[in-house]
C-alpha cells in the first residue's frame, strides 16, 4: 500500500497493516450500512459489484488474491460508510 | 502554539493567532481555484477550530483535516437537518425536513429514501446512459460551433448538458424540457433576484407535478416512472426528490465544466492529458477544485469530541472539504494539479452516508463533455484575459457566472 493511494489510514484508526506480504485472507462487507456509493466498484471491480436489485455492495471474491491486495485496500479506504472490511 | 493530543495525536488548540480573534466563514478564496491560504494555516495550527459566521454573529466549528473532515462526516452524532447557514441573516438551528429532501435527513430516515434511489445511480446502470451523454454533448458542441464567436461556454455548454442530462434521467419528454430547462436555470443561478428565484422553483414544481402526473398514467423505465410503479412515494415526495437531483445535479456539474475549463487553460501540459483522455481526469479536477467548500453544514446532536476539542450537542460545525482535499496528508503536492496521479480518498464529493449519490454519473459527465468539447475545439481559448472572468465569490458553489471562449 502506498502513502499517496490510501493515506491517513493508521490516523483513520484503520486496522493496524497485515503481516507484509501475506496475501488478502479475507474481506467482508456490511450490505446494512453500504450506502450504494460504489467506490468500491470503481477500486476492485473484480472484488465487488453493485447488486443489479438493490444496488448494495455484493462480494464477488472473498478471498482475492495477494496482486489485488492494495485494490481492496483502497476499496476499504474509499468506502464512505465503513462497509467494507479487509482481514 | 500548538501541542498534541495525548489521546489523539492531533494538535490541540492553544489559542492561535493569539491577537486576531476568531477566523469568519466563510472564508472566502482569493483565487477561483484555490482555497484561501488561511485555511492551510488553520489546518496546521487549529484543524477543528471555533469561527464565527458576521451574518448573525454564531459560531461554528471550522474542521479542516482529511482525516478529521472524514470522521466527522462519517460520524451519526453529527445531523444534516440544518437550517441556515452561509447568506442567510438568520442562526442555523436543527430543522424538520419535507418529506422526500433526505440530503437533509439523518439515519434510517435518510436510509429509506436513499436506498429506493440507489439502484438508479450505480456504476453499472450510470454507464448505460453513456451513449446518450455523448449524443447531448456533441449536440451542444454543434450548437455552439454555429455560434458567432466568442461563445459563452457557461450558457451553450456547462449548464445545458447537465440539466439535458436530468431530463433524460428522470424521463422529461421533449417538448417540455426547454421549459423545465430555462426554470431550472433561473433556479441555480443564486444570483439572481430572490423574487425571480421563488418565481423559478414554482414554475419548476409545476414542470415536475406534470411530470409526475404523466407518469403515474404511464409509467415508463426512467426514475419517475420507477418509484411511481413501486408505488410507495407520494406526489409530494416525488417532487422533492426531483428537485433535489436537479439541484444536487445541476449546477454542480456546470460548474465543475466552467472553473474545470479555465482551470484547464491555464494549465495546457494537463489540458492535453485530458483531451488525450487521461482516466483520473474527473476526480483530479474534483480534489483540486473543491467547488463544494463552504456549505458542508452538520449539527451535534450529542457531546461529542473531534480533534482533542470538545464539542456540546446543540453546536454546529463546518466542513472545509477544499482544505481537506489540499490536506498534504491526502497526496504528495497537494496543491500541484495533476490528473495523472494515482486516485486520491478525496472529499469533494462528501463522504459517509450523505455522499454524492450521483458521482458515478458526476465523473462521467465530466469525462464525455470535458473530453468532447478538447478534442472538437483543438484551439480552445478564452476570449477575455483571466481578471476579466466574472467569479461566482459569494456563491455557495464556486464556479464561474460566465466564460466567453473561442476557437
Ligand atoms: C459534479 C459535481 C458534483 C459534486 C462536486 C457533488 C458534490 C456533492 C456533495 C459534496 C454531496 C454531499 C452533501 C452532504 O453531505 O450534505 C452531494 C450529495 C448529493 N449529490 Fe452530488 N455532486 C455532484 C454531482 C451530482 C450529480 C450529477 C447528481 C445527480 C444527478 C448529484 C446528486 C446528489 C444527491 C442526490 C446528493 C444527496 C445524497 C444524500 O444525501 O444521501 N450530485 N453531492
Ligand atoms: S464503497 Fe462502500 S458504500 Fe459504496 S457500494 Fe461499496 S460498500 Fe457500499
Amino acid at each position: 500500500m502506498s502513502a499517496v493511494d490510501v493515506p491517513g489510514e493508521t490516523a483513520a484508526g484503520a486496522p493496524a497493516e497485515a503481516t507484509a506480504d501475506a496475501g488478502v485472507t479475507g474481506v467482508t462487507v456490511d450490505r446494512e450500512s453500504c450506502c450504494g456509493a460504489g467506490q468500491c466498484v470503481l477500486a476492485a471491480p473484480a472484488v465487488f459489484a453493485q447488486s443489479e436489485e438493490d444496488g448494495l455492495v455484493v462480494l464477488l471474491d472473498p478471498n482475492p488474491p495477494a496482486e489485488l491486495r492494495d485494490a481492496v485496500r483502497r476499496a476499504q479506504s474509499y468506502c464512505p460508510s465503513r462497509s467494507v472490511t479487509v482481514r | 502554539m500548538t501541542q498534541r493530543s495525548e489521546f489523539s495525536g492531533y494538535p490541540v488548540d492553544t489559542g492561535y493567532p493569539v491577537d486576531s480573534g476568531l477566523p469568519e466563514v466563510p472564508i472566502r478564496r482569493t483565487c477561483p481555484f484555490d482555497p484561501s491560504p488561511e485555511l492551510a494555516g488553520l489546518r496546521t495550527a487549529r484543524p477543528v477550530a471555533r469561527a464565527v459566521m458576521p451574518l448573525d454573529g454564531s459560531e461554528v466549528w471550522l474542521v479542516t483535516g482529511h482525516d478529521l473532515v472524514r470522521r466527522m462526516l462519517a460520524d451519526p452524532r453529527w445531523s444534516s437537518s440544518v437550517d441556515g447557514g452561509l447568506g442567510e441573516d438568520r442562526p442555523l438551528r436543527l430543522k424538520q425536513p419535507e418529506p422526500g429532501m433526505f440530503i437533509e435527513m439523518d439515519g434510517p430516515e435518510h436510509a429509506r429514501y436513499r436506498r429506493m434511489l440507489i439502484p438508479h445511480f450505480t456504476v453499472q446502470r450510470t454507464n448505460r446512459l453513456r451513449p446518450r451523454i455523448e449524443q447531448i454533448v456533441a449536440e451542444r458542441l454543434d450548437a455552439m460551433e454555429r455560434l458567432p464567436r466568442p461563445v459563452d461556454l457557461v450558457a451553450e455548454f456547462a449548464l445545458p448538458v447537465p440539466s439535458l442530462v436530468i431530463c433524460e434521467l428522470l424521463g422529461m419528454p421533449y417538448e417540455e424540457r426547454a421549459g423545465f430547462q430555462e426554470a431550472a436555470r433561473a433556479l441555480v443561478r443564486l444570483d439572481s433576484p430572490a423574487g425571480e428565484t421563488e418565481a423559478a422553483l414554482d414554475r419548476l414544481a409545476g414542470h415536475l407535478a406534470k411530470l409526475i402526473a404523466a407518469k403515474r398514467a404511464e409509467p415508463d423505465g426512467a426514475l419517475i416512472g420507477e418509484l411511481v410503479r413501486e408505488g410507495v412515494l407520494t406526489d409530494g415526495e416525488l417532487v422533492q426528490i426531483s428537485m433535489l437531483l436537479l439541484v444536487a445535479g445541476h449546477e454542480t456539474t456546470a460548474n465543475m465544466l466552467g472553473l474545470g475549463t479555465l482551470l484547464l487553460l491555464r494549465h495546457p501540459d494537463q489540458l492535453a492529458l485530458v483531451r488525450q483522455g487521461a482516466p483520473g481526469a474527473a476526480d483530479e479536477l474534483l480534489r483540486y477544485l473543491s467547488i463544494i467548500d463552504a456549505v458542508m453544514f452538520r449539527g451535534a446532536k450529542e457531546d461529542l469530541t473531534l480533534g482533542g476539542q470538545r464539542i456540546r450537542a446543540g453546536e454546529f460545525g463546518l466542513a472545509s472539504l477544499g482544505a481537506a482535499n489540499r490536506d498534504p496528508a491526502l497526496c504528495e503536492d497537494p496543491d500541484r494539479l495533476d490528473v495523472t496521479r494515482p486516485r486520491t480518498a478525496h472529499v469533494a464529493l462528501g463522504f459517509g452516508p450523505h455522499q454524492c449519490l450521483g458521482q458515478n454519473l458526476a465523473r462521467l459527465e465530466l469525462e464525455v463533455a470535458l473530453q468532447a468539447l478538447l478534442r472538437r475545439f483543438p484551439g480552445l481559448r478564452a476570449a477575455v484575459p483571466l481578471e476579466e472572468v466574472s467569479i461566482r465569490e459569494d456563491a455557495a458553489i464556486h464556479g464561474v457566472d460566465s466564460l466567453p471562449v473561442t476557437w
